[in-house]
């Protein structure tokens, strides 16, 4: 008999029946959030069809909230659209008997932070959520994906999802990453590669000696990543690291049950003899901190060159992508990035707002601060901790300290600037040096410019005032 | 789900690539709490510039594309956020069906749960779809019964859509109800899991 890859054992461990050519797949964990579930709740009365499974959904509030001013409450939101959408959440929550971390609880945050911090996401789990970044979850070795409002409406009254199986992707990152590079480059190296659409039909599964050396926060900053390449899901095996990040969370096993999960956990690994469709393979030493320069995520340089020449790409709808992209950005072929002059820094998002994300920018902060330089001048600087336990965490370790001394505005927890739906966004022609997933056109606010890199890059486009090399400020 | 049959309609060409979902639908649409009216929104800051007035370049701005049913675009189509806003959007407009080389995985999935048609061709086909739909004639008909797409100059082209998905469509079926029908197995994988795997019940 053939290996089976994790994907593969997690599959089979899940599947309830076929019917129709399709799968149905038990799901075992049900992330919620006031945007993509409305319609998901208003489909289910109409219906008549109770939630299933209330205690294996967890809800949270996080897109559309404001990062200032929580502890006044949902009804104190100034935007009318988004507070009838929060409190027909909090509705819908009280209902069904789901349980709900409402704006201003501590444990509240970005869902993708939230899940894994309270130890909901464990490995071997099937996790769906209506929000594409829920490849975050891959980190623990969960088969974890993004689903529209109707999977939603089907998740609550089934408790499954009807699937076809994608294929297997290895993609392997050996060797030692250099100084001043992380998990967001190797993510953003990928994507550069394989381009946007390069993972679509297929769930990636991390190996190599690179990522076995990423922390939890690393590995989620890869899997939340793995969407922009157009896969369904990323997964890295479950090892030492996971178990360790796990250890004590409020809803990871515990005593006995704790060695039970053990041993089923260290079962959640690719065969020797395991088979994948394809395989990437790629030599992380080589890696430079990276940018985007254009409106995909695939569009990616490292921060030592210069913006690309239409003419270079292969298409006519990319040539033309890029030319539109490149006058969109305000950028001219052959500029070098580093000459981007940046208004906005955000740092934040649920690619990169947990306490390890805060640390490393913290880090480059301090750096240039002792040697006497804060924020410049004309850049506005945010810092949007993950959830409300990563803020208290980050602000027990002084890392607040660090970055309002500098210039930075530290705010509370949500999605923020990343998606532009509450009020932290770019006025037309803003140029931001951002940590979030996605560059594409108005995403961070209409006529916005976004350069998506790693935290401590950011920190240094802060301090720099343009994009700079991290590597400058170590 | 509203069934898809056949469709002759108008097509309107939109030669770029990766259009994201943000880009089909912007996020200051997202916070309704309804799936109907998002036509308004669609392909908003293409439709409209910074003052709200249309932009008269832009395709579906064009007299000559109003009440186009079929958009024909470039790679990876519906990249991006998960949000169902995109097909309800393109559907509220008059859209049913969009042709591209290929679609993003959560776009693709979310248009079968809607009835609106997405429809992999070749890259030679779609630029020839695409050259023809900037001609003089702009009508093309999409069978799902037959999986065909005719051009506006009559050229045919086949293509390829999962069988239970096309049934699905054809028939306009409720998914949900469907896997209701299988509740008992669902029953028994529940029961045998919280005996092999007691923990997932308290995660």
């Amino acid at each position: 008999m053939v290996g089976k890859t994790l994907y593969d054992k997690i599959w089979d461990a899940h599947v309830v029946e076929e019917q129709d050519g399709e799968s149905i797949l038990y799901i075992d964990l049900h992330l919620i959030h006031e945007v993509t579930t409305p319609q998901a709740f208003a489909g289910l009365r109409a219906n008549h069809r109770p939630v299933r499974r209330p205690d294996r959904t967890l809800a949270v509030a996080d897109h559309n909230i404001p990062t200032e001013g929580q502890a006044k409450g949902v009804a104190a939101v100034a935007d009318e659209e988004a507070r009838l959408q929060l409190q027909t959440l909090e509705r819908n929550v009280k209902d069904n008997g789901i349980e709900f971390f409402p704006m201003g609880d501590v444990r509240n945050g970005i869902v993708h932070v939230v899940g894994p911090e309270q130890g909901r996401t464990q490995p071997g789990m099937t996790i769906v959520c209506g929000d594409s970044h829920t490849s975050t979850h891959g980190a623990f070795g969960a088969l974890a994906h993004g689903i529209g409002t109707s999977e939603v409406e089907h998740v609550l009254a089934t408790q499954t999802l009807r699937q076809t199986k994608a294929k297997n992707l290895r993609v392997t990152v050996d060797g030692t990453l250099a100084p001043g590079v992380g998990a967001k480059d190797i993510a953003l190296a990928i994507i550069g590669k394989i381009g946007t659409a390069g993972g679509t039909g297929y769930v990636i599964e991390y190996a190599g000696e690179a990522i076995r050396a990423l922390s939890m926060e690393g590995r989620m900053t890869l899997c939340n990543l793995t969407i922009e390449g157009g896969a369904r899901a990323g997964l890295v095996a479950p090892d030492q690291t996971t178990y360790d990040y796990m250890l004590g969370r409020p809803a990871a096993p515990k005593g006995g049950a704790w060695e039970m999960a053990l041993s089923y956990w260290k079962t959640l690994y690719s065969d020797d003899d395991a088979v994948f469709d394809r395989e990437i393979v790629i030599d992380g030493s080589t890696i430079a901190p990276l940018v985007t320069w254009g409106t995909s995520p695939e569009d990616v340089i490292a921060v030592t060159d210069v913006a690309p020449d239409p003419d270079s790409f292969a298409t006519p709808d990319k040539r033309a992508s890029a030319a539109r992209a490149l006058e969109y950005m305000g950028l001219q072929a052959g500029q070098p990035i580093t000459e981007a002059k940046i208004d906005v820094v955000f740092i934040g998002s649920c690619t990169n707002s947990r306490i390890e994300d805060l640390r490393q920018a913290a880090q480059v902060v301090q750096h240039a601060f002792v040697n006497g330089k804060l924020v410049a001048e004309h850049v506005r600087a945010l810092v949007v901790p993950g959830s409300g336990l990563v803020k208290a965490q980050a602000e027990e370790e002084g890392l607040d300290a660090i970055f309002k001394a500098a210039g930075f505005d530290w705010r509370e927890p949500g999605c923020s600037m990343c998606l532009g739906m509450n009020p932290d966004r770019l006025a037309p022609g803003e140029r931001c040096a951002s940590t979030s997933n996605r560059n594409f056109e108005g995403r961070q606010g209409r006529g916005g410019r976004t350069h998506l890199m790693s935290p401590a890059m950011a920190a240094a486009a802060a301090i720099a005032g343009h994009i700079a090399d991290v590597r400058d400020f170590m | 789900m509203q069934a898809f049959t056949r469709l002759d309609a108008k097509i309107a060409p939109l030669p770029l690539a990766n259009i994201d979902t943000d880009q089909i639908i912007p996020k200051q649409f997202l916070k309704t709490v309804e799936r109907e009216g998002l036509g308004r929104g669609l392909f908003y800051d293409f439709r409209f510039d910074e003052n709200g007035n249309e932009k008269n370049d832009f395709v579906l701005n064009r007299p000559e594309y109003k009440g186009a049913g079929v958009l024909v675009a470039g790679d990876n189509f519906g990249c991006g956020s998960s949000r169902e806003h995109a097909p309800w959007a393109l559907m509220d407009f008059g859209i049913n069906c969009v042709i591209s080389t290929s679609f993003a995985d959560i776009f693709y999935n979310n248009c079968f749960q809607n009835g609106l048609l997405p429809v992999v061709l070749s890259a030679e086909q779609v630029q020839d779809l695409m050259e023809e739909a900037k001609g003089g004639n702009h009508m093309v008909t999409v069978d799902l019964q037959a999986q065909t797409v005719v051009s506006p100059s009559g050229k045919t082209f086949a293509f390829e859509i999962d069988a239970a998905r096309k049934e699905k469509m054809l028939n306009g079926l409720d998914a949900i109800g469907e896997t209701l029908q299988a509740a008992a197995s669902i029953d028994v994988y529940e029961g045998k899991r919280a005996i092999s795997q007691p923990w997932l019940e308290r995660a």
